[in-house]
């Protein structure tokens, strides 16, 4: 029996081993294929330039850099109130039974491919954003670009996807706050929905906000739906309805063609994607600290 | 533990005995005749028509396995400079770069590239100036090229891309500047899509929108202009008449191996150039 175990214990060391080297190498192996190009090109030009140009040797991030934070913020300005509300419905509303169909739905939303998430934006969201909001934003900016293909676009997709990590973590945190908070607030007088908004959502407020890392930190790194439905314009945007090129989508959509230099530098958006999410990552812990992660 | 142990011992002396029948079995079959793998890999546009040949390929050849993989041209070039691809498939001509790499250079195919327009357009015909002017952005309407009045949504490919590079070339929308450097003068105004799928897509959907994407993929979706007055066609590539066309080339980085070389000489027999126009593209003899 002690020799089984210790095979098992020499097994696990390795597995957990391989998870580790598979991190460092993954890290080593980015920063060295990209370094190269952000040494020759100047690390500030870099981040700073505003044109994406490889063939013609401009490698400015910039328009990139943005595009990318604005599909995000889109995504959570949609996502969040909608995940938080569903959870909130699911959790504290909806009749127990019901609520189990709601959720294995939502939850089924993150078993679809994003392609298949892409797709569907190219057939239905980019077609319906041309036919119905388009014109009404011409009145305003009669110069808008009039594809369709937008933040807006990407930004409704993300939320989509991102609703079912909000939905679970959020729901489950709720759910965890101890029945004695609820009771007490009711007893005190207060109604139905002062009890969630004042009582039950500050209680689970350090859940539901690393529900929303979670989601954001998706968003950030999805690629294949946003590739097909943002237009893959590398210039700064001026509204949401222009067309953009996310980070992400740049690296996948060029790497198959580049010459050297051109992959060399596709490493090195790479690099500052992994440092805007592991800043992101710092940021969401140090807030979680201080906002003292107690009730979930 | 003892019982599971004895039958995995005896699992595995089973696989090693299969295996080993498997080996004697394989090089009595094919007696004298030539072995081996050839791996090709690169270009996504040349892929659909190696897969078709080395399909074929294999039927006449029962000893000999083909690997087709994908990439991009320029993941063809790294794969012969690694040594883990026999060819490397190409939709572009060998940049000055990469010459330093390549040993042996066959052109297999042509395919031409078609100028494609959203199905309601008025605009039947263009030039190659026309084209240009649009895809720098000098034009932007559609009622300066005999069209509707309404803005032109450029859609383009990506930076890279083998059928974006045959297109700039042609149509001179690269070109040196002063400096004598080489520079891709797409407007940043347009919509870049990753595939030709979705630029067909793109173009079917989106009203006033103009793209291009290689012969062998045209559909009804959308509608092909006509280029200087010569509608794409295999007859019109092959004789030079349609002006945007492209090789197909596979190269290799030193003398192919037996197998290698029968596969090439396969791909240029006629049996190989028929399958060449049957997919599609435009056979070289």
């Amino acid at each position: 029996m002690k020799k089984s175990e210790k095979i098992i214990e020499k097994l696990i060391l390795i597995s957990a081993a391989v998870a580790t080297i598979s991190v460092a190498l993954i890290t080593v192996f980015i920063f060295q294929s990209g370094l190269p190009v952000l040494a020759d090109y100047g690390v500030f030009h870099f981040i700073f330039g505003t044109t994406w140009s490889p063939t013609n040797g401009s490698y400015g991030i910039l328009p990139l850099i943005f595009g990318t934070l604005w599909v995000t913020i889109g995504a959570l300005v949609i996502g969040i109130p909608t995940g938080l509300a569903c959870a909130v419905f699911l959790s504290e509303i909806l009749p127990r039974k019901w609520a189990k169909a709601f959720r294995s739905a939502i939850e089924l939303l993150a078993g679809i491919p994003s392609v298949v998430y892409g797709f569907f934006g190219l057939v239905v969201i980019v077609p319906a954003i041309r036919t119905y909001i388009l014109p009404i934003y011409k009145i305003f900016n009669p110069e808008a670009s009039a594809t369709g293909f937008s933040i807006l676009a990407g930004a409704i997709i993300l939320a989509i996807m991102i609703l079912p990590t909000i939905v679970s973590i959020s729901e489950n945190s709720i759910s965890a706050v101890p029945k004695e908070f609820k009771e007490a607030s009711l007893a005190l007088g207060a109604g139905k929905m002062e009890t969630i908004v004042k009582v039950l959502i500050p209680a689970a407020r350090s859940g539901i906000l690393s529900s929303i890392i979670l989601g954001m930190g998706r968003a950030i790194g999805e690629t294949m739906a946003v590739l097909l439905i943002t237009g893959n314009m590398a210039k700064i945007p001026g509204s949401i309805m222009d067309p953009v090129a996310t980070l992400t989508g740049t690296i996948a959509m060029e790497m198959g063609y580049a010459s050297p230099t051109h992959q060399q530098a596709l490493f090195a958006v790479g690099i500052i994607l992994f440092i805007i999410i592991m800043l992101l990552n710092i940021i969401a812990q140090l807030s979680m600290r201080g906002l003292g992660g107690k009730a979930s | 533990m003892k019982k599971i142990f004895a039958i995995a011992l005896v699992t595995v002396l089973a696989l090693g005995a299969l295996a080993g029948c498997g080996k004697q079995g394989g090089s009595a079959d094919s007696g004298n005749a030539i072995t081996g793998t050839v791996v090709t890999a690169g270009s996504t546009s040349v892929q659909p028509l190696s897969e078709e040949l080395a399909a074929v390929f294999m039927d006449e050849n029962p000893g000999i396995t083909i690997e087709v993989q994908g990439g991009g041209s320029g993941q063809g070039i790294k794969a012969i400079q690694e040594k883990i691809a026999d060819f490397g498939a190409l939709s572009r001509e060998v940049k000055e770069e990469e010459k330093a790499a390549v040993a042996q250079e066959y052109v297999i195919a042509k395919d031409g590239v078609a100028v494609i327009v959203n199905r309601d357009s008025k605009v039947e015909e263009l030039t190659l100036e026309q084209i240009k002017k649009i895809y720098t952005g000098e034009i932007t309407n559609w009622k300066d090229v005999g069209g509707v009045d309404a803005s032109i949504v450029v859609v383009s490919r990506e930076e890279g891309s083998g059928t974006r590079g045959a297109f700039t070339e042609i149509t001179k929308v690269a070109g040196k500047n002063e400096a004598g450097v080489e520079v891709d003068n797409t407007t940043k105004n347009s919509l870049v899509q990753g595939s030709t799928g979705a630029v067909m897509q793109t173009v079917a959907t989106t009203p006033n929108t103009i793209g291009y994407v290689s012969l062998g993929s045209l559909s009804d979706t959308v509608k092909a202009v006509k280029v200087e007055g010569v509608a794409p066609t295999e007859e019109t590539v092959l004789s030079g008449e349609y002006k945007i066309s492209r090789p197909f080339l596979y190269v290799a980085g030193g003398e192919p191996s037996e197998a290698a070389k029968l596969f090439i000489d396969f791909i240029l027999s006629e049996e190989g150039q028929k399958i060449v126009e049957e997919s599609g593209f435009v056979p070289v003899k």
